[in-house]
């Protein structure tokens, strides 16, 4: 059953999809992973490709091969000793080439941007459930990891699991990209989660001031995402919008850190 | 005398096929100030990480069950460009911690933070503020033992002296057990109670006089002891 409304709860879903993406970029920020962030946002993809292909929900096949994915890239990490970008030029490749293989043509480009479809009263509540489990997550977090991200080492020495911690911010950070793929898509989930933390970034140097600028920051770049795309682009997606204001915003705070 | 409040026993340390550390023992007591010596690649950082059980090892450290440790690292791969002021890291431990608010006051007035210093951001602290942040960050949480890692590696001679006037003073007035990894054999001399030698040899401890002689010393570096000797014009 999809709700009524228009595009109204979709609004709404995506701004406690931009108030999570805001928080967890932060520390996606901070923990130097905004590359990795990208590819798994890429490891939705083949979910995506075989959930079209067998005509069933794509979020669900996203989510699989999304959280399959986060724990092939920790393990990768944690195992191997390679470091962040030799797993994930691995891992992005062999995502990008799978998805690409087994998504049906005329479903390439939803799978990549995400489309503007009515939601179902599950999928609003789902995503909400989501969403809200993520901000409790990072808040419950935040001092383990800002301890983990200051010094793994010193953390420890105080009981911090900083493995577990970063196996768990993974997975909450997957989260997240699950809740933006309908709205962004697998090429710019990410994008939202990255570019309000980086503008934050510019503007403060304490933590909690970060943390709600960064909010403040992906919520504008959703509203005047909505809005632009409906009154100029009127794309079937509305993450190009979103994350052309978002980049514009993060210029802005390069010319307000110059001032 | 004091009881024991670490006891170490054939310790062995390896990195794949490189031993660092083999069959060490050694007891600490309560109160004590152990100083750990020896010539670069010893494994003195790599013993205070043993004790904190934070690097894998063989043998048996066995704290007893009133130790609380408090670690003073090094020097520390941190980010310092974080958007972190001083005091969201103490508080981000006493959170973890489940510490009183009044603690981490307590602990800055202790340690000479003020509120400017609390209010600065990590990135703009120097070195001497900065190790001091990182005394404060190892108070928190009323550790009994002490781990000092080189705590004065890259400060002046002035704030050295502020750093080693405050351990001293931790351990006299509270009775602290303090472990402290030091090159500078003058201040292991002034503080320590107790020496432990790590060197490629079999590891020696004692108390300073019987430890710190020309003989013993040639033996730990592998080059006669040099002093300063001031002539007069």
């Amino acid at each position: 059953m999809n709700l009524p409304g228009g595009h109204g709860f979709l609004l709404l879903l995506a701004l406690f999809f931009a108030l999570a993406a805001g928080l967890v970029g932060c520390f996606a920020l901070l923990k130097r992973m905004v590359l990795a962030s990208d590819v798994i946002s890429h490891l939705a993809l083949p979910g995506l490709g075989i959930a079209f292909l067998l005509k069933i929900n794509p979020l669900v096949g996203g989510g699989a091969t999304l959280f399959l994915g986060t724990l092939l890239v920790w393990q990768l990490q944690k195992k191997t000793g390679l470091t962040t970008d030799a797993t994930i030029g691995v891992v992005f490749a062999a995502a990008l080439a799978i998805g690409a293989a087994v998504t049906p043509r005329e479903d390439l480009i939803e799978a990549l941007f995400g489309e503007l479809q009515h939601i179902s009263l599950l999928g609003f509540i789902l995503g909400l459930a989501a969403t809200l489990f993520v901000v409790l997550s990072v808040f419950l977090l935040k001092d383990r990891l800002a301890l983990s991200v200051f010094s793994p080492e010193l953390a420890a020495t105080i009981g911090v699991n900083v493995a577990r911690i970063d196996l768990y911010f993974l997975l909450v950070f997957s989260l997240t990209v699950l809740v933006g793929l309908r709205f962004m898509g697998t090429l710019l989930a990410s994008a939202l989660i990255i570019l309000p933390a980086a503008t934050a970034r510019q503007l403060t140097d304490k933590l909690s001031h970060f943390l709600l600028v960064s909010s403040i920051t992906a919520l504008v770049s959703v509203l005047a995402g909505f809005l632009f795309n409906a009154l100029v682009f009127r794309l079937s997606t509305v993450g190009p919008a979103i994350v052309i204001f978002s980049a514009l915003l993060f210029g802005l705070s390069l010319v307000r850190r110059r001032t | 005398m004091a009881h024991s409040i670490l006891s170490v026993t054939k310790v062995k340390i390896a990195f794949g096929d490189r031993v660092v550390i083999q069959d060490l023992s050694f007891e600490a007591h309560a109160g004590d100030c152990l100083a750990v010596i020896g010539p670069n690649g010893s494994g003195k950082t790599v013993l205070l990480k043993a004790l904190l059980n934070l690097i894998p090892y063989e043998g048996e450290i066995r704290w007893s069950p009133e130790a609380r440790l408090g670690y003073v690292p090094q020097k520390i791969a941190a980010d310092r460009q974080l958007p972190l002021r001083l005091r969201d890291l103490l508080e981000a431990k006493a959170t973890v911690l489940k510490l009183s608010g009044t603690e981490l006051d307590q602990v800055s007035s202790e340690v000479g933070l003020t509120r400017e210093l609390l209010d600065t951001s990590i990135g703009h602290l120097s070195g001497g503020q900065f190790q001091k942040a990182l005394i404060a960050f190892a108070l928190l949480g009323q550790p009994n033992v002490l781990l000092f890692d080189e705590p004065t590696a890259s400060l002046d001679e002035l704030t050295e002296e502020h750093v080693y006037e405050l351990l001293h003073s931790l351990q006299r007035d509270k009775g602290m057990t303090v472990i402290l990894v030091s090159h500078d054999l003058s201040v292991v001399y002034r503080y320590a109670n107790m020496v432990l030698c790590l060197s490629k040899g079999k590891p020696c401890m004692g108390p300073p006089k019987d430890i710190l002689t020309p003989a013993m010393l040639e033996e730990l570096y592998a080059a006669p002891a040099r002093y300063y000797r001031h002539i007069e014009d």
